[in-house]
């Protein structure tokens, strides 16, 4: 029982973290394609943007890992 | 050059696609015979530490490399895993489920000893453990500084790393400051990208001399047990890197050198952040003082995450034939697992460069000089 | 839950082989490696230093030579014109000379002719005297042979004579 709660809460994080990588992903290749010279600064500001939200929902998937391993 | 290159990873991916066939085979043959196949006890088994590097066969009286235990408990004493995994099976009752729970009782030398959960305990007065929900209550444990599977793990990728790195230094050695060839050329580019665009790019006023061994080494250090992990087989397979205590280390090691070299500057923007009103510097010190912290909190969870997860889902993925106890779920299966490889070797070196990166980014920011 | 907990040992041994890995890697690898890379850079951006600097160092001597060359020009022409003028001076002080020899010649021809010219007409005038004395003598010879005559002349030449 204590699982699958815990597998619901890391969905819900990798939900959130899903949403807001796309909105990176998306706006990154936005700015791109809008600046192509601009192109390696950008992926690196994503990947540091991504980094730190995938940073968070992973906080989830560990708390998700605690509450399954019991 | 692309067309060697695809041609050699098409036939990387054959391999890999044996190899999973081959442990299809192995995983059936042992578990269907004995009890039921456990998804969940199967992957925690792999993403642990043990004391023993299972190899192939049956988990139990299959081929394994027994591992040296090292404990400090009045005295050093050494001997070998084997010791417990050929030991005594034991049962116990779990005090609050009331369920029985195995163990290993150690014989010989490890007498004495307990393995519970490839934990080492000390056995109580009535040579028993005490369980209460899964965790041992009342049992000492030992000293433990055992050679395990990731230490093991450990040895080989540091090994490994330090000879491609040494055999280019080499290179440069013979042959004075010419253009790479080899080795040297393959891994040239990779050195240039960590102090350029890592470090040099994070770390401003040119002081990234003095932090880019540990930038490299932290690099290549978990790229390279990253691909290890990666491996289903012997040299490979350890979830070393996704290992919450391998990935504390290096996470400690990014707080100690900011630390460390932090300046004026970088405390001035803790205790009086510019631009802040006075009134609130009371709650913005404490924000800021946490913020030290989870930095390299976030650096050891992102890692361990990140490779765990990959370790589980790769497993589950493979997992799907024995739930069905059918080889034709490798249909499915082996596709998607080989899919996940191929993303989890991007993932691989991504990882490694965030981390990289990252402490740049915070040892950066710990020296880098006021600016009006 | 151990799976998210530090595990003692194996801290002890990260840290262990961390640490030397760091230690024999920055000495052994990233030491020479970079060392060397930085070398070649640094060879590399003084031989473009060097090519930039002698690129300059040609241009300044084609400047140069530009330089001489037009200043050998300038004193061509200077001397070219400096020898027309002397040569322009010498024909005009060889006219000017020649002109005055010339002036001279005639000055003195002149003179000579004048001179001869006054010779002539003191003889001239000492003949006319005496052609004119012998003509008088002749002329008073005749007229003076009557009374009359020589009456009449005394009166005209009183005539002729103005008391003023």
């Amino acid at each position: 029982m204590y699982g699958s709660i815990a597998a619901i809460g890391a969905g819900l994080a990798v939900l959130g973290a899903g949403i807001g990588i796309g909105q990176i992903g998306g706006k990154a290749v936005e700015g791109i394609a809008r600046n192509p010279e601009a192109s390696g600064k950008i992926t690196t500001a994503m990947l540091i943007a991504a980094a730190l939200i995938e940073g968070v929902a992973l906080f989830g998937v560990v708390i998700g890992l605690l509450g399954g391993a019991k | 050059m692309s067309v060697k290159m695809s041609s050699i990873n098409l036939r990387r991916f054959l391999l890999l696609t044996c190899v999973f066939f081959f442990f299809n085979n192995a995983f059936s043959s042992s578990s269907s015979k004995e009890k039921e196949f456990n998804v969940g006890e199967m992957i925690m088994h792999h993403v642990k530490d043990a004391h023993e590097w299972h190899l192939w066969g049956p988990e139990h009286g299959g081929t394994s490399i027994y591992l040296p235990v090292i404990l400090y408990d009045n005295g050093l004493k050494m001997f070998s895993s084997d010791n417990f995994y050929h030991g005594e099976e034991s049962t116990t009752i779990d005090h609050k489920t009331h369920q029985s729970v195995n163990f290993y009782k150690g014989v010989g030398p490890a007498k004495g000893y307990a393995l519970y959960h490839e934990k080492i305990y000390k056995l109580d007065n009535n040579n028993n453990l005490k369980i209460e929900e899964g965790h041992v209550h009342g049992n000492t444990k030992p000293f433990d500084v055992s050679i395990t599977k990731n230490v093991v793990s450990l040895f080989i990728g540091a090994l490994l790393l330090f000879l491609i790195m040494f055999s280019v230094a080499r290179f440069y050695k013979k042959n004075g400051a010419v253009a790479p060839k080899g080795i040297a050329k393959f891994m040239e580019p990779l050195i240039l990208f960590v102090r350029d665009d890592i470090a040099k790019e994070n770390i401003k006023h040119n002081k990234h001399h003095k932090f880019l061994p540990y930038l490299t080494t932290v690099f290549f250090f978990i790229w390279i047990n990253n691909l290890l992990g990666l491996i289903p087989i012997f040299p490979g397979g350890a979830n070393l890197t996704g290992n919450i205590t391998v990935t504390l280390f290096l996470a400690l090691c990014t707080l100690f050198l900011t630390l460390i070299y932090s300046n004026k500057n970088y405390w001035t923007h803790i205790f009086a952040t510019p631009g802040v009103p006075l009134v609130l510097l009371p709650i913005m010190i404490p924000i800021e003082i946490v913020g030290i912290f989870t930095k390299p909190f976030a650096l050891m969870i992102r890692l361990f995450a990140n490779i765990t997860a990959g370790h589980i889902i790769i497993l589950a993925l493979i997992s799907i034939i024995f739930i069905n106890k059918s080889a034709y779920w490798g249909a499915l299966s082996v596709p998607m697992a080989l899919f996940i490889s191929i993303l989890e070797l991007l993932v691989a070196a991504l990882q490694a460069y965030l981390f990289a990166m990252l402490s740049a980014l915070f040892i950066g920011a710990a020296v880098e000089e006021a600016h009006h | 839950m151990d799976l998210v907990l530090p595990d003692f040992g194996l801290l002890f041994w990260t840290g262990l082989v961390f640490c030397s890995l760091l230690f024999l890697l920055a000495k052994f690898a990233w030491k020479p490696i970079l060392g060397a890379v930085n070398a070649r850079e640094q060879k590399i951006a003084d031989s473009l230093e060097l090519a930039e600097k002698t690129k300059q160092e040609m241009q300044t001597l084609k400047a140069e030579n530009d330089a001489l060359l037009k200043q050998a020009r300038i004193e061509r022409d200077k001397m070219l014109n400096e020898a027309r003028i002397q040569a322009d001076k010498f024909v005009e002080e060889a006219k000017a000379k020649a002109k005055e020899e010339a002036q001279k010649i005639v000055n003195s021809a002149k003179e000579s002719i004048e001179n001869e010219k006054a010779a002539a007409m003191s003889e001239l005038k000492t003949h006319v005297g005496a052609i004119s004395l012998e003509i008088a003598e002749k002329l008073l010879q005749s007229e003076l042979s009557s009374d009359g005559k020589q009456k009449a002349l005394i009166e005209k030449f009183v005539d002729n004579i103005s008391m003023n």
